[in-house]
């Protein structure tokens, strides 16, 4: 019963939690935005426009729904949804924090430790793209399928070079559990470098973050709703609180990008040269490891912003070289480089 | 709209599809009109379609006096609407044979300058935006700003200025104009510079600009290119230099040329262009302040102004090229003809050529590129 009780906590209270994370973010992103822009940005609703995220949610909800007549009902309807549903799944096997000891109950801060934890990211990550599709197909609007299609190649091209990327990962840890990963993160190597993901994977961290940019729709990727090419690509026609899925879906897979970059890359919820846990108490130790993860977290999700504020965007064609020509043969040589390193070592 | 959609796949198949782009669109600066025919993501043909901001400014021109035109000038360009009074004003001047006093001419060179600083911020700008980078776009137009409160101060409109008057100009410099311009001058020097560091030489900004929508120098002439769409071409054409009008032989500045006539080209021509209107009007202004406080600000102008019977083609160059207007006088107080040649609508023209056999994306950074203005387009 105990057990039951804890995972229903743990699943609801990180449901909760990344659904805020996603709402401020969408604050801070117009913020940011401003910020960098030299303007002050949303700053009506609430102290420094706090609420704004707030009131466009309540508009998005009070707005009628309107269904173009020509649209595909059954797949307009289901576009948001078949996005939506996948962004705040893939979230259960990113660990936000190490462990916390409640009444003698020892317990993992991850919603589920599968020991298949990449492949269930990627499967679950890569369903996103039947929402857009759908989305864009059941519009029935030129732009909307233009929107869907480009989506459909960039997504369905950059998932290589990102598996890739997490291939050479798993080589390095022996592991596909997420947690596994985060605790072989701890302490040095080499007497002075932390034992983080980033340093054993330099190139296969550039590679998975630019493929894990593209995947989100994020620019320089973001050609699938480019604005001034094809007005908002494969969510032109949505209105009212489908659009909002889409547009809230984009921050959720934000979040669950930047937690797994934190996993893999950056020491989770280690902070170099300092093992904390062994001077902390166990509940402070979850407490404090939780908030270290969500800060580095944090800092991805600031990235996000800061690139899409500086870069101007791809053209379609020089998207598919990158991904392509580019990053599809440097993570077949990144991943040469690994086995050839362990080989040799081990 | 086509009851299937699809793009399909496949080159020389015929399977096209057209998609309408425009007039309301959010990268058809005003309301242009682009008819594309897509095999995908490339453009097989790019079809333009104009008129929807016309007005009948040339006929309207018949039924005002002459001041009263003026102010239907500023909505030609309205990006830089002083360059349009002037030209106009010019071209009646020269009808009646006035002679404008140097201060005058000095005042209209320095915010005429201003004007085309402004302009090329706008474009660049909007450039950035179409091409996905925003954040150039606040750090020029919050200059451009500025450039515009020097307007408001010094005859109250922002954006339809109405400069001026034919004769002379109506006003003198404020005081505090020097203080002011020693003010903007920096700032839009740092926002231009910021400018460069985000776009110039951004791996993205030079894969997306470069070789896009080339031209060659003999069809840009060909096709009646003027401007700094020309002068990215490769030919050194300037009317300021080539035929100098309002003093401008005087000052010492250099006419930017590029050389494939591609969108980068045509963006580093209007940022060079900046960079040598702050080097005209610190000259000009330079100039304005030897002249004593008396000097005469307008031509001896009879209250109505009745041109003799006849016609003039006078022009200069606005911001986007070779503005010039055709007026024709019966000898009564109302223009017989007025006849606008606006730099957009030849370079607009070109338009199905330069997108030729480019993708959908180059079709947006072509279009900013040529700062095609639609008041002026379709006037």
């Amino acid at each position: 019963m105990d057990d039951w009780l804890i995972a229903i906590i743990k699943v609801v209270g990180i449901w909760v939690w990344v659904l805020l994370i996603a709402v401020v973010m969408t604050w801070v992103e117009r913020r940011g935005a401003g910020l960098i822009q030299d303007r002050p940005g949303p700053n009506r609703a609430g102290p420094w426009g706090l609420f704004q995220p707030l009131a466009d949610g309540i508009k998005l909800f009070t707005k009628e729904e309107i269904i173009p007549t020509k649209a595909q009902k059954f797949l307009y309807i289901i576009g948001p949804a078949l996005f939506s549903l996948p962004a705040f799944s893939a979230y259960a096997v990113v660990p936000f924090g190490d462990k916390i000891i409640l009444g003698g109950k020892e317990i993992i801060l991850q919603v589920s430790d599968v020991n298949i934890g990449f492949l269930y990211i990627l499967a679950i990550g890569s369903m996103a793209v039947y929402g857009v599709i759908l989305g864009g197909w059941g519009s029935t609007n030129k732009y909307s399928i233009l929107g869907g299609l480009r989506s459909t190649a960039q997504m369905v091209s950059y998932e290589v070079p990102l598996g890739l990327a997490l291939l050479a990962v798993v080589f390095v840890y022996g592991t596909f559990s997420l947690r596994d990963i985060s605790l072989a993160q701890q302490g040095t190597f080499l007497g002075f470098l932390p034992n983080w993901g980033i340093f054993k994977q330099p190139l296969g961290f550039i590679l998975f973050i630019v493929a894990a940019y593209a995947e989100a729709n994020r620019v320089p990727f973001d050609l699938p709703e480019a604005e001034s090419e094809i007005v908002s690509g494969y969510h032109t026609e949505y209105g009212s609180m489908r659009l909002g899925l889409y547009l809230f879906g984009e921050y959720v897979n934000l979040v669950t990008i930047s937690g797994t970059i934190v996993a893999l890359y950056f020491g989770s919820w280690h902070l170099p040269y300092i093992d904390l846990g062994a001077y902390l108490g166990p509940i402070s130790w979850g407490i404090v490891s939780f908030c270290i993860f969500f800060l580095k977290v944090a800092f991805f999700l600031w990235l996000f912003v800061w690139v899409r504020w500086t870069l101007p965007r791809f053209r379609y064609d020089q998207v598919m070289g990158l991904g392509w020509r580019g990053l599809i043969p440097l993570a077949l040589f990144n991943i040469f480089i690994t086995a050839l390193f362990i080989q040799l070592t081990v | 709209m086509n009851q299937n959609p699809t793009p399909q796949t496949g080159h020389g198949t015929g399977d096209y599809v057209t998609v309408n782009i425009g007039p309301s669109h959010p990268a058809m600066h005003g309301t242009l009109r682009v008819i594309a025919l897509t095999d995908g993501e490339s453009l097989i043909k790019a079809e333009p379609e104009i008129g929807y901001l016309h007005r009948g400014v040339e006929k309207l021109g018949e039924s005002l006096s002459y001041h009263q035109f003026i102010p239907i000038t500023d909505r030609l360009n309205y990006c830089s609407a002083i360059p349009n009074n002037v030209s106009y004003e010019m071209a009646v001047e020269k009808l009646m044979g006035l002679e404008v006093p140097e201060k005058a001419q000095l005042i209209r060179v320095i915010m005429m300058e201003l004007a085309r600083i402004a302009d090329h911020q706008v474009c660049v700008g909007i450039l950035g935006v179409d091409l996905g980078a925003f954040t150039p776009f606040f750090y020029l137009i919050i200059q451009r700003e500025e450039i515009y409160e020097i307007f408001e101060w010094f005859n109250g409109a922002r954006l339809t200025n109405t400069f001026g008057r034919i004769g002379g100009v109506d006003a003198d410099l404020p005081d505090d104009f020097e203080d002011r311009w020693n003010e903007l001058k920096p700032n839009v020097r740092k926002a231009n510079e910021e400018t460069e560091k985000l776009l110039t030489h951004n791996r993205i900004w030079m894969d997306r600009t470069i070789g896009v929508s080339a031209f060659s120098a003999e069809d840009a002439l060909n096709w009646g290119f003027t401007g700094p769409c020309l002068r990215a071409c490769g030919v050194k054409r300037d009317l300021r230099k080539d035929e100098p009008y309002c003093m401008y032989d005087k000052f010492d500045f250099e006419v930017p040329v590029g050389k494939n006539g591609d969108v980068f080209d045509r963006y580093i021509v209007r940022m060079i262009e900046m960079e040598q209107s702050i080097k005209i009007i610190d000259q000009a202004y330079k100039l304005y302040k030897e002249m004593p406080a008396d000097a005469p600000l307008m031509a001896r102008v009879p209250k109505v102004i009745k041109p003799p019977a006849g016609e003039v083609y006078s022009a200069l160059e606005s911001p986007n090229g070779e503005l010039g207007f055709f007026v024709k006088s019966d000898g009564s107080a109302n223009p017989y003809r007025i006849r606008i040649r606006p730099p957009c609508y030849m370079i607009y023209q070109a338009f199905p050529e330069l997108v030729k056999g480019e993708l959908i994306a180059d079709l947006v950074a072509c279009l900013s590129s040529l700062n095609v203005i639609a008041g002026e387009l379709d006037r």
